[in-house]
């Protein structure tokens, strides 16, 4: 192919602005807002009810806002683990059909910039979106925490509050590349919708059962593991086919860095535990370390499904 | 900017587009000059918006050479496309968006500077007739203001070529003749302008050169008047209705008269070599026939067309049988 001429990214700019204040001003955003705030507010709420009896005893008092479950409401965290991909979702799968259903693709394509500006410029408005989205909500959380529990959060609490972000920006990329995948293969929007929310629950609610009916297949269960629990292949089967979920990469990451307790995310031996003291914190740097492989996935699966977007994209006849 | 041999903006040499083993476009030639207009005819499926796509650089061309304002719009797609304005056959528009809002992203893409911009706008939209309504949501707006809105686009990029698809498709007879107004106007700033249409009579009142497209490839081209004298064999044409015995006979007397026919009860058509009106009312009130009209037929681009697609499928069915 003859190679191009001129910069990949005039026009980028342009196009992320538009598609912002589209997002910001559109009726779709402002529903799905609404329901991650009240969800959240709800479990934060709980939480906090629970956190004032202890207030004095827990370090980490503030993550606790995020992670304290409370009969029947979900933690903060899993609440968040559910609906970033239904707001992702929301904000992407018209994204690329849309442009052709209400049949401006030609006339923007026809102006001097390249197809990559137009993808890369709506992937960034809905990033933008949803970081915006969530810093909001995070601050939000944190006033709530100083008005009503009165301590105000340790700089380590502040960085893993921090980490929290922007694994769920990650996380909520790597849904908005779902999303727009969807918008550039089918060319009627509900059926790019609907493909996407499927995905969707597949990944949250079945794909944890299928994990495990797989390994049954693979390593049946024997009578040895009825009384000694399941072997260590049969562990780290199922884990592995978890992480293709990218719901388990996130609520990983996030227990890792909100929960400075956990020492591991996979099977501990005995030897690995000697010396240690359990229920102690882990610091900081090594929270992070242990969830990096788990972050990096995330981060990768976002870069994957975009370029896969792009490739189908360019291949596209322009003519509606 | 690196102009083009002359005053040629747009240059194609056996431009051609295979779908799989299918030729869409099969090996055209096209020239086209600054402050022309050229129509693109055809039936439907001829290969017209495929051309346009490939002079535009939005689909690749499987041969050939183009040469748009002078840059390639396969290995310089951006350049062509800071040249060129165009008006797609089904043009759409934020509806969430003013006329205004419209522009400024499309003129924010094109790279025109922030200050000239909302200039340029106006500009556009008064040329079009839409400077009242510019505030307004696109969603509130007629088909046909819709097309006009368009058409500010390209007037707005100032380029030197536009290139419109079906521009008055839709549109009713009052918008259509406006819209005609306007191309004319793009023609005056110099603008070499490609329509392609399959509404002939609108294409005659406008274009100064058309090109017939059949099967992927151009069948005839040239002036209005060449392609009539090409394809009807450039007789003089005249209708007449009048009463009268045996007016057949007396008509095709006429010396310069080569062909009499009778359409229909008192109603004639003949070819002459010249214009022979004054002999043939002559001729007619003389026999003692009664003259009720005597007609010149303007050689129409609607003939010409019905003309050399009738021949294509008489052709076609000697060839099968």
């Amino acid at each position: 192919m003859a190679r191009r001429s001129g910069s990949v990214w005039t026009g980028c700019g342009t196009v992320f602005m538009k598609e912002f204040a589209d997002h910001l001003g559109s009726g779709r955003m402002r529903v799905l807002e609404w329901l991650v705030l009240l969800t959240g507010i709800g479990a934060v709420y709980t939480a906090i009810q629970d956190l004032k009896n202890t207030t004095s005893q827990d370090p980490f008092l503030f993550l606790r806002l995020f992670t304290n479950a409370h009969d029947p409401l979900p933690s903060f965290i899993a609440v968040l683990g559910f609906l970033i991909p239904l707001v992702a979702i929301g904000l992407g799968f018209d994204a690329v059909n849309g442009e052709f259903s209400r049949r401006t693709m030609s006339r923007i394509l026809a102006q001097p910039v390249y197809r990559d500006a137009l993808l890369m410029g709506k992937f960034f408005a809905g990033l933008a979106t949803l970081t915006v989205a969530l810093v909001t909500l995070w601050l939000l959380i944190i006033g709530l925490g100083l008005l009503t529990l009165g301590v105000p959060p340790s700089g380590e609490e502040v960085i893993r509050g921090i980490g929290f972000l922007i694994v769920s920006i990650a996380y909520g990329g790597l849904w908005l590349a779902v999303a727009m995948l969807c918008s550039v293969i089918f060319r009627a929007a509900a059926t790019s919708a609907l493909v996407a929310l499927g995905i969707w629950l597949l990944m949250s609610v079945l794909w944890p059962l299928l994990s495990q009916f797989i390994t049954n297949a693979i390593f049946p269960t024997t009578e040895l593991n009825l009384i000694m629990g399941p072997s260590y292949e049969q562990i780290m089967l199922q884990e592995t086919l978890a992480r293709i979920s990218p719901n388990t990469l996130y609520a990983e990451s996030l227990l890792g860095i909100m929960h400075p307790t956990t020492r591991a995310l996979g099977p501990v031996f005995m030897e690995q535990l000697e010396g240690a003291v359990m229920g102690n914190p882990l610091p900081l740097g090594q929270s992070f370390l242990l969830v990096w492989p788990q972050v990096t996935s995330l981060i990768a699966g976002v870069i994957v499904l975009f370029v896969a977007a792009y490739t189908v994209f360019q291949r596209q006849e322009v003519r509606a | 900017m690196a102009e083009a041999t002359g005053d040629t903006v747009i240059a194609a040499t056996g431009l051609r587009k295979l779908y799989g083993r299918k030729a869409a476009v099969d090996g055209i030639d096209l020239a086209i000059k600054r402050g022309e207009i050229f129509g693109l005819l055809g039936p439907n499926g001829a290969g017209k918006t495929t051309t346009i796509l490939m002079l535009l650089g939005l689909t690749e061309a499987s041969g050939g050479s183009i040469t748009v304002a002078g840059f390639n719009p396969m290995r310089e797609p951006l350049e062509v496309k800071r040249h060129v304005g165009y008006l797609p056959d089904s043009v759409g528009f934020y509806d969430n968006l003013t006329a205004r809002e419209n522009l400024r992203y499309t003129g924010r893409l094109a790279g025109i500077d922030r200050e000239e911009l909302d200039e340029r706008i106006s500009d556009g939209l008064r040329h079009v007739r839409l400077l009242e309504v510019g505030e307004q949501k696109v969603g509130t707006f007629s088909h046909g203001m819709k097309r006009r809105l368009g058409l500010a686009e390209v007037i707005m990029k100032r380029a030197a070529v536009a290139i419109l698809d079906e521009p008055t498709s839709g549109l009713d007879p009052q918008a259509t003749f406006e819209f005609l107004d306007m191309i004319r106007g793009l023609k005056a700033d110099r603008v070499a302008v490609l329509l392609s249409s399959h509404l002939l009579d609108q294409v005659q009142a406008v274009c100064d050169r058309v090109a017939l497209f059949n099967h992927g490839k151009i069948a005839i081209e040239g002036t209005v008047e060449k392609l009539s004298q090409q394809v009807l064999g450039g007789g003089y044409g005249v209708e007449i209705e009048a009463t009268g015995s045996d007016l057949t006979r007396i008509l095709g007397g006429i010396s310069g008269v080569q062909r009499v026919t009778e359409e229909g009860p008192g109603k004639y058509r003949l070819v002459a070599a010249r214009d022979v009106r004054a002999e043939l009312g002559a001729a007619i009130v003389a026999s003692g026939g009664a003259l009720m009209r005597l007609d010149h037929i303007e050689p129409s681009l609607d003939t010409v067309y019905r003309h050399y697609f009738e021949g294509q499928q008489s052709e076609g069915q000697h060839g099968a049988a």
